[in-house]
């Protein structure tokens, strides 16, 4: 799927998810979680590395694997390895009144791998989740 | 989509969420929050038996004001929840931060 960079795009983005995970056989938690990280990390770059531009794009693709489903964002934009990024303590979200930080503690949360990489100008996100197969 | 609704019930504010919240309408509900704040309310109740969905956009709304809530003694409580959006909650260690019920007869008397 190509999501334009604007943040109205996550409510399709959320339709797409819907009938792909739907298809697949999962549990309506399982399926709300993943959609949800999928869209934390989509948000991050729409807001972040392409400050809105809906000109730009992102694309996500979907790929099952035995006993693995991976989802693979790749963007053109300024990268941003959330792995490198240091998780916020709760309550410090919470004494500086801040509204950010949350998204990437439920992706790092929800999903069982996540793995990044840049090259050429081209950045690669994939969040992976483990199934019994 | 999201839809806000506000009732005011024997001292209590009541926020009615509906649909879905992320980062493109996350500010309808930090409006409305400051709206409950700056009219001087003592309790605010949200109703999310019609929340779908809440992404961190959402979430980090209710983060953003607990210090506030705290100082001002106002009281939150989150009623009506349906598990998947609960269990959002639950991952984030939000329901050990903001008071959550299963109803809001048991949110009123609790």
């Amino acid at each position: 799927m190509k999501i334009s960079c604007q943040t109205t795009a996550l409510s399709q983005l959320r339709v797409f998810l819907k009938k792909a995970l739907g298809e697949m056989n999962m549990s309506d938690i399982d399926q709300h979680q993943i959609t949800l990280a999928v869209e934390e990390v989509c948000a991050n770059l729409i807001i972040h590395s392409h400050k809105c531009n809906a000109l730009d794009y992102i694309q996500l693709k979907i790929k099952q694997n035995p006993g693995k489903l991976i989802f693979e964002i790749t963007d053109e934009g300024k990268a941003f390895n959330m792995l490198d990024y240091e998780v916020p303590d709760l309550d410090k979200v919470k004494g500086e009144k801040r509204k950010g930080g949350l998204g990437i503690i439920l992706v790092k949360k929800i999903m069982d791998e996540i793995e990044f990489e840049s090259s050429k100008g081209t950045n690669t996100c994939r969040l992976i989740k483990w199934f019994q197969s | 989509m999201l839809k806000i609704e506000t009732q005011q019930e024997n001292g209590h504010d009541i926020l009615l969420l509906q649909g879905e919240v992320d980062a493109s309408n996350s500010v309808i509900l930090d409006e409305a929050i400051t709206k409950m704040v700056t009219d001087g309310c003592r309790s605010i109740l949200v109703d999310g038996s019609g929340l779908e969905y809440i992404s961190s956009a959402g979430l980090g709304v209710f983060m953003s004001y607990l210090e506030d809530f705290q100082e001002k003694e106002i009281d939150l409580k989150i009623y009506s929840l349906s598990d998947r959006v609960f269990e959002v909650f639950r991952i984030l260690g939000l329901d050990q931060l903001i008071r959550i019920y299963p109803d809001k007869k048991t949110a009123l008397s609790s």
